[in-house]
């Protein structure tokens, strides 16, 4: 029999329905699975049961011959950024650890109704806020890759690392991620997956923990191009309780996959070659250029020249937004309460905020806390957010040119773990070709390229125009379809 | 620009983040390295530009004009906003006496 856990959304999916396997079956598969990866710490909290209860709803109905939904028989993983009933919701974070929501996120509540399960909570770094997976009050999350001939702990990228090390190392068929400047793509770049953030909007953000509210979108993270447009159309949809949410219906993407280009004309931006940016990063590159241009796609340079900008106005736009955010984790409503003896209101929220925050959170909410103050916020926040106006008028004038960009998602392959966390600022370089998307709300996704020389995966970045998140998965299925990726880590937790 | 460690201390308890003096030494270099970096958007030439307001055009919307249009998020939830409350009494958040 087929290794249940070595199948994708599509292949269970499509298994259960035609009766080759039970739902159940699969449930227990990677409950299984989960439970024997404790050393990869991707998950905050395991929920084997609300995976086993999904299944047995799945096996029922197909046992009356109803429809099983589109993620029918599918268990997933949450990232631990959805409030979901009843199951602690922490953002990584001890201020929020024991909470248990009363109500469940929109996106998740759309994947139980398309007949999803969820085998658990999945780590992050702290509030969404990282790029290494590190900065998680519940420890740091270990990729299932290793570099060759090391040993060493290997980043599965940031924040959504618990999410891209459960899917690369097959304990979870796909799992949800977010991504406010990459969060989604940078992860899945360095774990050798897929993920995809579609334009701002598409996915309500209603009961998600924020950060950035105007950048923050959740997208799925899976191992094929098709398991995330499938997961993607079942997370996608209007919703009334989101004020950004956009009232469109979701396109049928799954059907609308096709890996043929022909007429489409894919932009280069010469911008994407920054120092530090490694040799067989750019050589991937250019092999992404000849798939797609077998493909039928005609290749063309484009030029976006805000793009060195892009990463500075996020860490004023990002930190501002988040100081407000989290300006709600008092002591009061939720969370954690630290209440020194004989301390006034104040002094409790100076304390519980101290104790609850990790030290990345911390210095995004002083940055953000100082951009926006008095005598500050024209020079930094007016001024980033006129940045951003022009970042998106570069992607704007690149549309007359070219239907989808293709660019590197990452300057460099994983790192160790505890090899950049002193030094904030080189940890944040490593979005640099992940954000200018992010400022301007397109679609856009990483899909495995190859491995390097060392033996780690690199992925290759498309960047859609606002809506077009057909035309971002198509070329990504183009790719896929060339770069044959098939690499596995060696199993060693 | 940069910050000194007096204004990091002010920005703090803006924040509502009590901060040592051990936190505060390794807090100060940190912003001034991010905020030096920030600096370059400067060189930037940004006369007659809008800042960004809306990332993608969207209309606000009005909701039904109903009461509890949208349960969820309507009243009668006074079980469910207390439930994860640190310290709920009598059906009310309960905080240290603020007044003398
Ligand atoms: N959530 C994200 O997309 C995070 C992006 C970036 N790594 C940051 O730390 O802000």
């Amino acid at each position: 029999m087929t290794e249940l856990t070595n199948l994708g959304v599509k292949a269970i999916r499509d298994g259960v329905a035609g009766g080759d396997f039970t739902a159940r079956e699969v449930a227990e598969a990677f409950n299984a699975a989960v439970a024997e990866a404790a050393e990869l710490n991707a998950f905050i909290v395991t929920t084997p049961d609300h995976a086993l209860a999904a299944a047995d709803a799945t096996d029922a109905k197909r046992a009356k011959g109803e429809d099983l939904g589109t993620m029918g028989g599918v268990p997933i993983g949450m990232k631990d950024l959805f409030a979901t009933r009843g199951v602690q919701t922490t953002a990584a974070s001890h201020i929020l650890e024991g909470f248990t929501p009363e109500y469940e996120s929109t996106v998740s509540q759309n994947l139980w109704d398309a007949g999803a399960g969820m085998l658990g909570k999945l780590n992050l770094d702290q509030f969404a806020m990282g790029s290494s997976n590190e900065t998680s009050y519940f420890g740091n999350v270990a990729s299932p890759w290793k570099k060759q001939g090391t040993n060493a702990a290997m980043s599965p990228g940031g924040s959504s690392g618990g999410s891209s090390s459960a899917v690369a190392a097959r304990i979870a068929p796909a799992a949800t991620g977010t991504d406010t400047g990459g969060s989604i793509r940078q992860p899945a770049a360095f774990t050798g997956i897929c993920g995809i953030k579609p334009t701002y909007g598409r996915c309500s953000r209603w009961g998600v923990v924020a950060f950035a509210s105007s950048l923050d979108q959740a997208g799925p993270m899976a191992r094929s191009v098709e398991d995330c447009a499938i997961m993607l159309e079942a997370m996608a949809g209007f919703d009334p309780k989101d004020a950004t949410s956009l009232k469109m219906e979701v396109p049928a993407w799954e059907a609308g996959l096709s890996a043929d280009l022909k007429g489409k004309t894919i932009g280069i931006p010469k911008e994407y070659r920054m120092d530090g940016t490694d040799e067989e990063i750019l050589k991937s590159w250019e092999q992404g250029k000849e798939w797609l241009r077998d493909a039928g796609a005609e290749i063309v340079d484009i030029s976006l020249p805000h793009t060195k900008y892009a990463l500075p106005a996020y860490y004023i736009v990002a930190p501002a937004e988040a100081s407000s955010n989290l300006a709600r984790y008092d002591g009061v409503r939720y969370g954690l309460r630290d209440l020194p003896d004989g301390a006034g209101l104040q002094d409790m929220y100076a304390a519980t905020r101290a104790a609850g925050f990790g030290d990345e959170v911390k210095r995004r909410i002083l940055i953000g806390t100082y951009v926006l103050s008095a005598g500050f916020y024209d020079a930094y926040y007016t001024q980033a957010q006129k940045i951003r106006t022009l970042v998106a008028q570069d992607y704007e004038q690149a549309w007359g040119e070219c239907d989808a960009i293709l660019a590197p998602t990452t300057p460099t392959a994983s790192f160790p773990l505890g090899s950049l966390d002193k030094d904030p600022l080189t940890m944040y370089l490593n979005d640099v070709y992940a954000v200018p998307a992010s400022l301007a709300g397109l679609p856009a996704m990483s899909v495995p390229a190859m491995l390097n020389g060392e033996g780690l995966p690199l992925g290759l970045q498309i960047v859609g125009k606002p809506f077009d998140e057909q035309g971002v998965l198509n070329a990504g299925l183009a790719i896929q379809q060339r770069a044959g990726f098939e690499a596995q880590p060696e199993k060693w937790w | 620009m940069s910050v000194t460690r007096e204004e990091v201390a002010k920005i703090a308890s803006l924040a509502r983040i009590k901060m040592g003096d051990a936190e505060l030494d390794t807090m100060v270099p940190e912003l001034n390295n991010i905020l030096e970096w920030v600096e370059q958007l400067g060189e930037v030439d940004c006369s007659g530009v809008e800042p960004m307001t809306a990332v993608i055009p969207n209309s606000l919307r009005l909701r039904d004009d109903v009461v509890d249009a949208i349960p969820e998020t309507g009243g009668g939830r006074r079980e469910d906003v207390l439930a994860n409350a640190p310290a709920a009494e009598h059906g009310f958040f309960g905080v240290p006496k603020v007044i003398e």
